[in-house]
């Protein structure tokens, strides 16, 4: 019998701002422990909350970005539990009134097709301390620097059908976020962090009971998690067992899901308006505002890539993953004036050589103008694109710009006719056997004579020219 | 009775507060009078009425996104029963 998968998420983004939610306190990672946790972050008695408006122009910015009904009035409220690195008893959330309404995401499927999922909502909240369980005897160690940190809940419906649709969901709004500059996206740091709600049933039946698994931190173990998850969940069944609500944690070494904690009911929150902060109010002109800071988003800018520059899907599709490298490669393309051998070179070499190093390609050694001067030697054909690697190899090694290694390492292209034939007819004179057995018809030899002649001059002689001068040459 | 001895103490688990067993029922009787006048005030018809989410009739004042805070951990984990290596350090909580 058939099964059917249903997977909502929860994506935690941290909003990318300089100070915490509620407090002045700095969000900067890596700090010395409770370092950056003041009165407010410490929940000490008497301190007030005041909101960063640049976490409220962060959460409206998403929502223009999906489509999102903005509330004009959202509500913040306390989420009631007890554990040691949530000072205050509480979380400031959002529950009934979220800032961010019913929006969408269209994720592409492996068949090309295009889906529409459905994102239920996205609220503000504020983010808890850390817990340090080892190192301490018997003990707990508490650091509260990321306390009070802003981040965005995107809760999404239960609209994803396997692990394969909830890594392509997840992935786009990572791209998203990170085209907003509203999150940076970081997954070590935490900064994106998913937790999956998976449940089974029959096709056409009503929902399963879910599971949630938590604290997923990159793409590969969101997808092995929940394939996991679902063989776990079916095997329950089919040996007559019945599926718990509850909280599951993967763990990466085993590949496998363990019991975290029943999930306790919504209503054990005890939900309430928080009495020391007031309705925020977001009114047209600041929406309007907001939506003037909106950049070109990935799919658009996709399009814009496909039509202005005659470039593949393929190709358009490598380029857009981030901001950074489609301003990289549209700088490149520009500067060089041939978009598609500026695509061909960004999404190859320069990709290959940032993947290598582990470089971002906002530092990368070779700087999109530097690039640009180097496609320019290969259109204007000073150098062929062979020897152009290796000058892209010292560019980023540091040797300097193009034009000045091209000149140090005397790797200008030979496209002096003259030179050529006089090359040329010296390797038909040294090779009187192959020339004969050319000219009896042996066609395939023709490739020996243009390696020759490229390695005699170096490979800097113009292969067109090295072409047509051996095939009339050759002729006799 | 408008709420149970159960759910009393449940509520107060959940809120971490401590009951003698002698003043369950005290408490289960006065916080069942107070829900009882709820829901007498649940008889008013309030279809179109927005729910209040603050007694103050005003919107939240937002602040500028600008650090304003220095670090004072001495001065704050002085006031802590135990600190390590800038930690606070709590009875071992573990799920």
């Amino acid at each position: 019998m058939e099964w059917e998968t249903v997977i909502g998420l929860e994506i935690h983004a941290q909003l990318a701002t300089k100070s915490k939610i509620f407090s002045g306190s700095s969000t900067a990672y890596g700090a010395e422990p409770n370092t950056q946790a003041s009165l407010v972050d410490l929940g000490m008695p008497g301190v007030l909350p005041v909101l960063n408006k640049e976490a409220v122009h962060m959460a409206v910015k998403f929502g223009l970005a999906i489509d999102a009904h903005l509330a004009p009035r959202s509500v913040f409220a306390r989420k009631n539990y007890f554990y040691p690195d949530l000072p205050k008893g509480y979380q400031i959330s959002q529950y009934e009134l979220p800032i961010v309404g019913i929006g969408h995401m269209d994720i592409e499927l492996e068949d090309g097709s295009i889906k529409r999922i459905g994102v239920t909502r996205a609220h503000l909240e504020e983010d808890a301390g850390k817990s340090l369980h080892e190192d301490f005897q018997g003990q707990t160690g508490i650091d509260l620097n990321r306390a009070g940190t802003p981040l965005l809940e995107i809760v999404s419906e239960p609209d994803m059908r396997n692990a394969k649709e909830a890594v392509a969901y997840m992935k786009k709004l990572h791209a998203l976020v990170r085209y907003l500059g509203v999150c940076d996206g970081n997954m070590q740091e935490g900064s994106f962090r998913c937790d999956a709600n998976v449940s089974v049933r029959r096709p056409g039946q009503p929902f399963g009971t879910r599971a949630e698994i938590k604290n997923l931190n990159s793409f590969r173990f969101i997808e092995r998690a929940i394939n996991h998850e679902v063989e776990r969940q079916i095997d329950i069944i089919e040996s007559g067992g019945t599926v718990v609500q509850e909280t599951r944690l993967y763990d990466p070494d085993r590949n496998e899901t363990r019991s975290m904690r029943s999930k306790e009911d919504a209503n054990d929150y005890r939900y309430f308006p928080d009495p020391d902060l007031l309705p925020v109010e977001i009114t047209p002109e600041f929406i309007a505002s907001v939506r003037a800071t909106l950049p070109e988003l990935p799919e658009a800018k996709k399009q814009r890539f496909i039509t202005q520059y005659s470039l593949s899907t393929y190709d358009a599709d490598m380029l857009t993953q981030s901001r950074d490298v489609a301003d990289y490669f549209e700088a490149v393309a520009q500067g060089c004036g041939d978009a598609k051998l500026a695509a061909n070179w960004v999404n190859g070499d320069l990709s290959a050589a940032l993947n290598r190093t582990g470089i971002e390609i906002a530092n990368a050694p070779v700087a999109a103008d530097a690039f640009a001067g180097l496609l320019k030697r290969i259109l204007d054909n000073t150098i062929s694109g062979k020897i152009a690697k290796e000058v892209f190899d010292a560019m980023w090694n540091g040797e300097g710009d193009a034009d000045s290694v091209i000149d140090k390492k005397g790797l200008k292209q030979i496209t002096d006719t003259g030179a050529i034939e006089a090359m040329i007819d010296e390797i038909i004179a040294a090779n009187p056997k192959q020339t004969e057995e050319y000219r009896a018809g042996k066609d395939k030899l023709f490739g020996f004579f243009v390696g020759a002649a490229m390695k005699a001059s170096k490979g800097k002689a113009n292969p067109e020219q090295v072409n047509a001068i051996l095939k009339q040459k050759l002729a006799g | 009775m408008a709420i149970s001895e159960a759910e009393v103490r449940k509520v107060a688990h959940l809120a971490r507060l401590a009951m003698t067993e002698d003043s369950v029922e005290a408490y289960t009787r006065n916080l069942s009078n107070i829900l009882d006048l709820v829901a007498q005030m649940e008889a008013v018809d309030t279809d179109g009425v927005v729910p209040m989410a603050h007694p103050l009739d005003m919107t939240q004042r937002l602040r500028e996104d600008v650090v304003t805070e220095t670090n004072h951990r001495e001065a704050y984990q002085a006031v802590a029963p135990e600190t390590e290596d800038g930690l606070y350090l709590v009875p071992k909580v573990i799920e």
